[in-house]
């Protein structure tokens, strides 16, 4: 384990933190941003340089500036504070906390958590170049793609449905026909 | 400890911070960002095993990661679309507060 990996670590782990503990929604929409570019870039870190490039793009360049835009939207700048003491923010934090050992428990016991384990590549980086991974997913992988492909269609369209203005109801109590207006 | 271990361990760390804030979050919008946490953590799995696995050429946990980004994405727009619609009826994105459909 490198020291460039557990910088990466430590700023994507706290930047998960914080976007769950602050109590401004923008700052925490911030710190999502930072996590984000740190798991980015602990995949480039890992020699997946396409994945962390995607990640890049999709989630700092597009999930966070919606979450920005919803934030602005609602107008719930200033979050409920968490009372800490709550009940169910205890119970919460104590799920979260018996899921993370039973996770680590997990890792510590298996057969990968020895120190004497050492993958088949725990050397050199695996080479994954662009024109494998095209070739990969226009032959192997094109049916996936393809579904992919029609399921962000449909999740585009139903998106932009949802968040159309509802119009008032007209007198008689019948819903107005929604306009679609093209170009 | 191995660096495999490390990146499951990580993982693991990323993946419980995501759960408790959509546990004890109540803005929407946060506990969407909880969630998409959880799924970067499932993310940052399917690379290490990439990684660290026995078959590296055959591109596996690779492809998998870029197909669940795209899922990712979709579920992103739909819920915040969700959470507008949501908005605009009840004036509200608290999650407390949103209770007409509560048994």
């Amino acid at each position: 384990m490198t020291a460039a990996f557990l910088i990466l670590a430590v700023l994507t782990v706290a930047g998960g933190v914080a976007a769950m503990t602050l109590r401004r929604l923008v700052h925490c929409a911030l710190a999502l941003t930072v996590a984000f570019a740190g798991l980015a870039a602990l995949y480039v870190n890992l020699g997946a340089e396409f994945a962390g490039l995607a990640q890049l793009l999709v989630y700092v360049g597009a999930i966070a500036i919606l979450i920005v835009f919803v934030v602005l939207l609602t107008r719930g700048g200033e979050s409920a504070p968490i009372e800490i003491f709550s009940p169910a923010a205890l119970a919460g934090v104590a799920i979260a906390l018996a899921v993370f050992g039973v996770l680590a428990w997990a890792v510590k016991t298996s057969s990968v958590g020895h120190s004497s384990w050492t993958g088949a590549a725990a050397g050199a980086a695996p080479q994954a170049s662009m024109r494998a991974i095209g070739l990969a997913l226009m032959q192997l992988y094109v049916v996936p793609l393809e579904v992919i492909a029609l399921m962000l269609t449909a999740a585009m369209i139903g998106a932009v449905i949802l968040a159309l203005r509802e119009r008032p109801l007209d007198k008689a109590g019948t819903p107005p026909v929604t306009e679609l207006r093209v170009g | 400890m191995n660096p495999l271990a490390g990146c499951l361990l990580v993982s693991a760390l990323l993946f419980s911070v995501g759960l408790s804030g959509a546990l004890t979050r109540r803005s929407a919008i946060l506990v969407l960002a909880g969630i998409e946490l959880m799924l970067n953590a499932a993310n940052l799995n399917f690379i290490a095993f990439w990684r660290y696995g026995p078959h590296p050429e055959l591109l596996t946990g690779l492809i998998f990661v870029i197909f669940s980004i795209a899922v990712a994405a979709a579920e992103a727009a739909v819920g915040l679309a969700l959470i507008l619609a949501i908005y605009r009826h009840a004036r509200t994105s608290d999650v407390s507060e949103i209770t007409e459909m509560k048994g």
